[in-house]
């Protein structure tokens, strides 16, 4: 608010988009973002943070209109279809969430960024300037890499090609919808460190919308903070994240696994607010442990923390610092190994590996763990790596394996088919996709009730009650157990997963990337919950992530896998801390972490 | 196992009720009246009919005279009567084609899918493949010349050429269904292949299968009418729309009427089951996006 407008490479005041019936999507959306300079849109799916940035192109969804509110970009007001079509690509660019979806799959990927030179910059010589663009984004320049197709290169290439097509016409503005969402962390660091670079060599203005504090903490100069359709709180990343002033920030900060402090997870209660179901006061009140009265009447102002930090709360002097009282020294090696507990699941030399008509490969080698009663160990890699390929060989899912498998202590056959009710009723598993997980033509009392009945032998009128006790232990209402998959939210339809597994009452789950669709107050949720089941039932968890973060949270143990193989074991604490193999080192180098960030605004600030 | 693959059970609480989901969509609504009439044609048109529809009962070929609207057939036959008795054999055969189109098909489609990419979907996809390439009417023409024309191998004829289409369209989806968690969930828990098919997988792809039955029952009409035209299916003076058109083709210039009736009861069935089968779909596709 300081600096003058003439200077802002954006400058959006008072944005109210709404759906064809008047309900309001997004509304008093002030943005500000000077060249040089990143903001971070920070919010949970359903927030409005793609709705907003695609208002900046005067472009929204079919039955979706903005309602009232001014942008100015690089001095010019974008007002009316025709400025905001002469806008689009010369002043203001858009790298969209799904990098693969975005490229034109018949063109080669230089063609690509050479089309954006073409229709935005007729002068420019495109064949020089798109081997210069793609330089200046770290991709390679030869024949054999320009001339490829979209389908041939990695997530992270194709995200690149998007961001120097972006650059192409030299616009004021870039806006990146979650352009790592989906790529793994050493690819997302080397690009979130590309981004900082173009910043810098170019003076560029970028908004970063994303749902990930730690990728936003790693690369945002500011940060605004959207909750139901409205800008909570904003101001300079150091301050918002260190000191939260509105208690949602507070609850985002405190849910956001972090792998360099394991702590536990503070779940903030109740549901986000959809579309259409705005309290009258503040959206946030319901779930609120600060509130009082007049939330529930009127949305509060905004107000200045400091002169550059402002929060719409009324209450925001007594938000509780977000770190303080959560953060527990040493939890991981404290908890290092239950010796005294027998094992559970014992896996000897798993061999493993995909078969086409064509060729043969191998997907996991020699891969051996343990599993103790009560004990989570974690399977970390990125994609590729044959961590899911294993929990699938373990589960009985996956027909090309070798290898042996003892469940508590006897052998388990590979093939799920061969094995016995009572092995398969022992070991469960739960999938990453929520939105797969559940047979929409089922009701939830149908999809949990069936395993009680098929494993366990259960009547169906003690499967009704066994439905019941299930959802309560999942903290879901009773009433959901007549409901359709499609009613639910991802995280609620998660919860449902598990009830499903627990309702065979298994002493192993094996736990496939079950949080990586979900948001992050809503992962704190579901990872809280299976602490508290491993500890009520003694559960034994096999947890496969991408997240080291999450990893931290709730591992005693961690396996790293590289291409198939394990290439570190060990408690989880003394992985953490002091990792031996280079691909855990690199790893753990390029996972983004708040309190990474943390450190270095100390170094700025002392330095 | 017929049965099973027959009686696509979904609990009831969910199966859409056929007069709601018609009720909210007008091309629903239309192809409903459409099949209405047509179906009250072919049920009650014998007893409404003025006239007997095998006697000649003036001039053939004559246009329309009094107590004759429709005017008289190459047979000096009236028209109107024969059009309201000639339905029942279209849409029953129609009918029968389309079930044994369906359990035929389904029943493979859903075992090479789930059986994806193993001998199994190999040995009968390639079969499948064989019989597609048949081309329709020379399969009809041969089974009805080596078998005669009854109408038990006209059925039998329409369901060969048909099913492969739908073992193509059913092993698709039941391949792409086959990979979800739910069903993996079921294959993990042990369950047998027949409930795994029943329970996790028809259920989810009855939006593809819908749609393509519109399609289908009309080529089934369409394909024992083609038979019937050509003279070696259902043999005169038995009233059969698709055999009137065929029946009436010299009398054309003076009494159009006696092929334009049968044609448009041929249209209006066809038109009313790809009405209902789309609105179907379409609220398929509402009631369960994601």
């Amino acid at each position: 608010m300081s600096s003058a407008s003439a200077s802002s490479a954006l400058e959006a005041s008072g944005i109210r988009v709404e759906l064809d019936d008047g309900t309001p999507v997004v509304d008093g959306i002030d943005l500000r973002v000077n060249p040089g300079e990143i903001l971070g849109l920070v919010g949970e799916s359903g927030s409005g943070k793609t709705t907003t940035a695609l208002s900046l192109f005067g472009h929204s969804g079919r039955g979706i209109v903005m309602t009232a509110g001014e942008i100015v970009v690089d001095g010019e007001v974008l007002e009316g279809d025709r400025r905001f079509q002469q806008a689009r690509g010369r002043l203001v660019s858009y790298t969209p969430q799904n990098p693969g979806a975005a490229l034109n799959p018949s063109r080669r990927v230089m063609q690509s960024v050479q089309d954006m030179i073409a229709a935005h910059r007729r002068e420019a010589d495109a064949e020089q300037l798109s081997v210069q663009l793609f330089e200046r984004v770290g991709l390679p320049v030869e024949r054999s890499f320009t001339e490829r197709y979209p389908h041939q290169l990695s997530g992270g290439q194709q995200q690149r090609v998007c961001i120097a097509a972006s650059l192409a016409p030299e616009p004021a503005l870039i806006v990146l919808d979650e352009p790592t969402t989906g790529l793994d962390v050493v690819t997302q660091d080397r690009i979130l460190k590309e981004l900082l670079r173009l910043r810098d060599e170019q003076n560029a203005a970028m908004l970063y919308i994303t749902h990930d504090l730690a990728v936003v903490s790693q690369i945002a100069s500011r940060i605004a903070v959207m909750y139901a359709g409205r800008i909570v709180e904003q101001g300079p990343t150091e301050s918002v994240l260190r000191e939260p002033r509105h208690p949602y920030t507070r609850g985002l900060v405190a849910s956001t696994p972090d792998h360099r402090r394991p702590r536990t997870l503070e779940p903030m209660p109740g549901v986000s607010v959809g579309v259409g179901e705005w309290p009258q006061g503040c959206p946030f009140a319901p779930r609120c442990p600060q509130r009082v009265d007049r939330c529930e009447t009127a949305f509060p102002p905004t107000e200045q923390v400091t002169a550059d930090h402002d929060v719409r709360c009324y209450e925001w002097r007594q938000t509780p610092p977000a770190t303080a009282h959560s953060v527990v020294p040493g939890n991981v090696k404290s908890q290092e190994e239950h010796p005294q507990e027998p094992v559970v699941l014992e896996v000897r030399a798993l061999h493993a590996e995909y078969r086409s008509r064509h060729e043969t490969m191998v997907a996991i080698e020699d891969i051996s763990l343990t599993v103790e009663r009560g004990a989570c160990v974690a399977l970390v890699g990125e994609s590729g790596s044959g961590k899911t390929t294993t929990g699938r060989v373990i589960a009985g899912l996956h027909p090309n394996a070798t290898g042996e498998i003892l469940l508590q202590g006897k052998p388990l056959p590979l093939h799920a088919r061969r094995r016995s009710a009572e092995q398969r009723r022992c070991l469960q598993i739960i999938f990453q996709n929520p939105y797969q997980a559940l047979n929409p033509r089922h009701t939830v009392a149908e999809e949990v009730a069936r395993p009680a009945h098929v494993l366990r032998g259960m009547s169906r009128r003690g499967a009704r009650e066994e439905v019941r006790r299930l959802l309560e232990a999942v903290r879901l209402p009773a009433a959901t157990a007549r409901r359709y998959p499609r009613e639910l939210s991802g995280g609620e339809r998660q919860r449902v997963a598990i009830a499903r597994a627990l309702a065979a009452e298994p002493e192993v789950i094996i736990c496939d990337e079950i949080t990586s669709a979900l948001d992050v107050s809503v992962q704190a949720v579901i990872l809280e919950l299976l602490r508290e089941l491993r500890h009520d039932l003694g559960l034994s968890l096999v947890f496969i992530t991408h997240d080291l973060g999450v990893v931290a949270t709730i591992a005693e143990r961690t396996l790293v896998l590289e291409n198939g193989v394990i290439c570190e074991r060990g408690s989880t604490g003394s992985i953490l801390e002091s990792p031996q193999h280079p691909y855990t080192r690199r790893l753990l180098a390029a996972a983004p972490s708040i309190s990474l960030a943390a450190e270095s605004w100390t170094l700025q600030g002392s330095g | 196992m017929s049965t099973a693959v027959a009686t696509p059970s979904p609990p009831h609480s969910r199966r859409p009720r056929i007069p709601a989901f018609i009720a909210a969509d007008r091309g629903g609504q239309v192809g409903l009246v459409f099949l209405v009439l047509i179906v009250f044609v072919a049920l009650f048109g014998p007893f409404i009919a003025p006239h007997s529809p095998n006697v000649p009962i003036g001039i053939p070929g004559q246009g329309s005279i009094g107590g004759s609207p429709l005017g008289l057939d190459q047979l000096g036959r009236d028209v109107l009567s024969r059009a309201l008795s000639g339905g029942r054999t279209a849409l029953a055969l129609g009918a029968l084609a389309t079930v044994a189109t369906y359990l035929v098909g389904v029943m493979l489609g859903l075992l090479a899918g789930y059986a994806r990419n193993t001998a199994l979907d190999g040995i009968t996809m390639r079969t499948v493949d064989i019989f597609i390439s048949l081309p329709a009417i020379l399969v009809m023409l041969v089974l009805v010349t080596a078998l005669g024309g009854s109408s038990w191998v006209l059925v039998l004829g329409a369901a060969v050429v048909l099913f492969p289409g739908v073992t193509r369209i059913v092993r698709t989806a039941a391949a792409e269904t086959a990979t979800r968690g739910y069903v993996e969930a079921a294959v993990a828990r042990g369950e047998k292949r027949g409930a795994i098919l029943r329970r996790e997988i028809l259920p989810n792809i009855m939006a593809p299968i819908i749609a393509d039955l519109g399609v289908r029952f009309s080529w089934s009409i369409i394909l024992i009418a083609s038979v019937n035209f050509l003279g070696l299916g259902l043999s005169p003076p038995a009233s059969d729309w698709g055999l009137m058109i065929s029946e009436n083709r010299s009398v054309i210039p003076t009494n159009p009427w006696a092929v334009v009736a049968p044609a448009l009861a041929l249209v209006l069935l066809i038109l009313g089951v790809n009405l209902l089968g789309d609105a179907y779909v379409r609220h398929l596709g509402r009631s369960s996006s994601r």
